[in-house]
Formats: C-alpha cells, sequence, structure tokens
C-alpha cells in the first residue's frame, strides 16, 4: 500500500454564473494594471490523504466517494481529481 | 396527531418552529435528534432553518446523510406531509427528496429582510388554504438560497406543478423567482423564507394572517382542529 496525496476540486459547470468569480475580476484585478486576465473562476480544493495500492485505485475510489457522499452536486459542479504520489 | 421537528447539530430555528406548532397552532410537537429515527405515528415532519455542520462543504449536504433522513426518506414516500424551511430546504434538496439546488445568493450576501411570496400551487398539505396568487408577506434570512435547476427539471416543475412559492420580486437570483416548490406529489415542500417568524402580529409588522395559513393548511390536512 502507498500514500497518495489527492486534490479534488470542486467547481462550477459552464453556464452557472460564479458571482464571487466575476466580482475578483471586475472590481480588483481589472481595476488594477492586469488587463490581460479575462477570466476568474472560483473553486474549492478539498486535499485527500489516502493509502490504496496504486495511483489509479486512488483515483478511482476518490471519485467514487465524490460520487456517493455528493462531495459536489452534480446539477451544478463537476470534480476534477488529481492524484499525487506521496 | 403529532408533528416532528427533526434537530440536527447546527439547527437554529427548531426552538422557533416548536413554539409555533405548539403554542400558536396547539399542534402535538416532538423534537427529534438526526441521530435517532421518527416513529411511525408521525404525522407531519418539519426540518426547521438553521446552520446544519455549520454549512461546511455545502448547506445540507452533510446533513442530507444524517440516520433520520431514512425514516423522512420512507416517510414521504408514504405521503406524510414533510416540510423543509431554510436549511431543512437545502437539506431536502441534497438528499433527493426534492429537486434542484440552493446556490450562493446572487449579491454574495447573507440577507435578512421582509419580502413577498405568491402563492403559486394551492394544493399541498401547506397551502391548501390559500387563494391561488395570495401574496404572503414574510421573512428570508439565508446567504445560499438561490435556486437553480437545469432546463429539463425546469420543465418538469412547471408541468407537475411544483412551483409552490415565488418571490413577488427578484430578491436573490433564483430561477424564474423560486422560493419553494414541492415533489411530484406534493406531500414534501421545501422553502426558503421563514413561516415560523411571521405568524405571530409581534413580530410580525405587515401581516401575520397569510403565512399563519401554512400552518392552518396543515392543519385541514392531518385533520386537527385549532
Amino acid at each position: 500500500m502507498a500514500t497518495f496525496n489527492v486534490h479534488v476540486t470542486i467547481e462550477n459547470k459552464p453556464g452557472i454564473s460564479d458571482p464571487e468569480g466575476d466580482t475578483i475580476l471586475n472590481d480588483l484585478v481589472l481595476k488594477g494594471t492586469h488587463k490581460t486576465v479575462s477570466k476568474i473562476k472560483t473553486a474549492k480544493m478539498l486535499k485527500f490523504t489516502i493509502k490504496e495500492k496504486d495511483k489509479k485505485t486512488a483515483q478511482s475510489k476518490i471519485q467514487e466517494i465524490c460520487d456517493d457522499l455528493r462531495i459536489y452536486n452534480p446539477m451544478v459542479s463537476k470534480v476534477t481529481v488529481d492524484v499525487f504520489e506521496n | 396527531m403529532k408533528v416532528g421537528v427533526v434537530v440536527f447539530p447546527g439547527s437554529n430555528c427548531d426552538r422557533d418552529m416548536y413554539h409555533v406548532l405548539t403554542d400558536v397552532f396547539h399542534l402535538d410537537t416532538e423534537y427529534f435528534w438526526h441521530e435517532k429515527g421518527l416513529p411511525k405515528n408521525i404525522d407531519a415532519v418539519v426540518l426547521p432553518g438553521g446552520f446544519s455542520y455549520g454549512d461546511r462543504l455545502r448547506a445540507g449536504v452533510i446533513a442530507a446523510h444524517s440516520p433520520i433522513i431514512k425514516d423522512v426518506r420512507k416517510m414521504a414516500e408514504k405521503g406524510i406531509p414533510i416540510l423543509g424551511v431554510c436549511n431543512g430546504f437545502q437539506i431536502l434538496v441534497e438528499s433527493g427528496l426534492l429537486p434542484g439546488v440552493l446556490l450562493k445568493n446572487e449579491s454574495l450576501n447573507f440577507m435578512c429582510e421582509w419580502t413577498n411570496l405568491i402563492v403559486e400551487n394551492n394544493k399541498t398539505p401547506f397551502t391548501n388554504q390559500f387563494k391561488l396568487h395570495e401574496k404572503i408577506p414574510i421573512p428570508i434570512a439565508n446567504g445560499e438560497g438561490r435556486y437553480y435547476v437545469d432546463d429539463d427539471t425546469m420543465k418538469k416543475l412547471k408541468k407537475n406543478n411544483q412551483i409552490v412559492f415565488r418571490y413577488s420580486k427578484i430578491v436573490n437570483g433564483s430561477a424564474n423567482r423560486i422560493a419553494g416548490v414541492c415533489n411530484e406529489d406534493g406531500n414534501v415542500v421545501g422553502m426558503m423564507p421563514h413561516p415560523e417568524r411571521a405568524v405571530e402580529s409581534d413580530i410580525n409588522p405587515v401581516d401575520n394572517k397569510p403565512s399563519s395559513k401554512i400552518f392552518e393548511s396543515l392543519i385541514k390536512k392531518i385533520g386537527v382542529e385549532n
């Protein structure tokens, strides 16, 4: 068994408004000198530590947890699962 | 005839709800801790407002996995009236007992103010004493109250008459100004505004009679004389 660090990023699906991201873009970043930025999306990240036999199993186990326990709401959100070896 | 008020860690409108059910409407009411089951002789269940589990992860999602939700689900299937208010509504959508999701308000602010609802469905156990399109002055108090459903679900809601309450004007960016919905059978109703804060004239500066009909509807449904 090996230990893996897994980053789960929960973000809105395309088309779901993100007023916090819009505010950071329009009222902070674009009011400064950073005019090349065109989009900011907020997201929530959960960092899991898990012991599994390999990276692929760690990935599928965390995805299963996210789906079964509604870690994200599939109507409005999507998750990205990134696995890193410890 | 007994009404159950479910208490989660972080519920904070449970006592207000209990007070209104017992002292104002004289219903036999009992608290039920979320880790325990519901007895079979319950005639209605209320999931009160608050901040179950401190809104961690997402409002209502952790409470939606509480053991008592299995019993709430069974009762929903049997047609027993179930009302979720504010966080209770969030728990009902996160448990899949009601469609949709409640997102952060468009303003990103916690909104605590008086608003007006319009009754869009007067056939539910909590709205049967209203005239269609009757107006209810009522307070809201939430940060995640912006109702959202995808287009297909919205079509189903309209087709099945599942939109129970709408705000009379745009309040928080809710899709179609929706403030409350019901399940397909109509016995499970969720609403963001707080009727338990609006039924007594001492604390309602506008008119306490309309919101009282939410509870009078329940009494009519479960057959208890006031």
